[in-house]
């Protein structure tokens, strides 16, 4: 892999612009990680430092600490850059404890699951 | 290398991505590689409320793989010349 010149860090599409730049990677698992990227290759697998998930339900939503990650490319969608000058989330959004969003995922969770064997039963009923 | 190079001409237009996720992001054109992975600038997020996370996102890079469409605008297309590169590229093969 040759280096890119400092012209061709902006043209190129290699993330090399992105090094040490505080970023929000999209995963194929609906996961948000945020972190600030060390290195890539290639495929587009990448090393994050200070990662976090965030988690976020409805109007919650929790940074939870992960540390250093190795994200394989294969189950990248995206790779956002922050802008620093911009509130990273609408101002209505509450940030609440690690512990509280996971019950309200888990809530969440439950509805879908409820919704899901509800419409199973009226398929089954087969109203025309 | 046909839609490779198709990108290349379409770099600085604005496009609009639309990710198999559904998530469509509008954005100008920064550049494009051999796995169709793509860059944009100047990005806004078509149903910006659905994903609050994409706020202050403004760059970003797409990886080629998890890309459904990549909506052009009309007058970017050159129907005929489209045309004769494929046949090209379709008698090389």
């Amino acid at each position: 892999m040759s280096w890119a010149g400092p012209d061709e860090l902006f043209l190129s599409t290699s993330l090399a612009s992105f090094l040490d730049k505080k970023l929000i990677v999209l995963l194929r698992d609906g996961r948000k990680l945020l972190g600030t990227l060390c290195s890539f290759d290639q495929f587009a697998n990448v090393v994050l430092q200070n990662a976090c998930e965030r988690v976020i339900v409805g109007e919650l939503y929790c940074d939870v600490p992960l540390g250093l990650y190795v994200i394989r490319g294969e189950n990248v969608l995206l790779i956002g850059e922050l802008d620093r000058e911009r509130d990273e989330l609408p101002a209505h959004m509450t940030c609440v404890s690690e512990t509280e969003i996971r019950k309200a995922e888990k809530a969440e969770r439950d509805l879908k699951d409820l919704k899901g064997s509800m419409r199973k039963r009226m398929e089954f009923l087969d109203f025309d | 290398m046909l839609f490779f190079s198709y990108f290349k001409e379409l770099v600085g237009k604005e496009v609009t991505v639309e990710l198999k996720n559904d998530l469509a992001i509008r954005g100008t054109l920064l550049s494009v590689d051999q796995y169709l992975n793509i860059k944009l600038e100047n990005t806004r997020v078509v149903d910006q409320d659905k994903y609050p996370h994409m706020l202050s996102v403004r760059n970003c890079f797409i990886r080629g793989s998890v890309v459904r469409y990549v909506l052009l605008p009309p007058d970017a297309v050159d129907i005929d010349i489209l045309h004769d590169a494929t046949r090209r590229e379709a008698r090389g093969n």
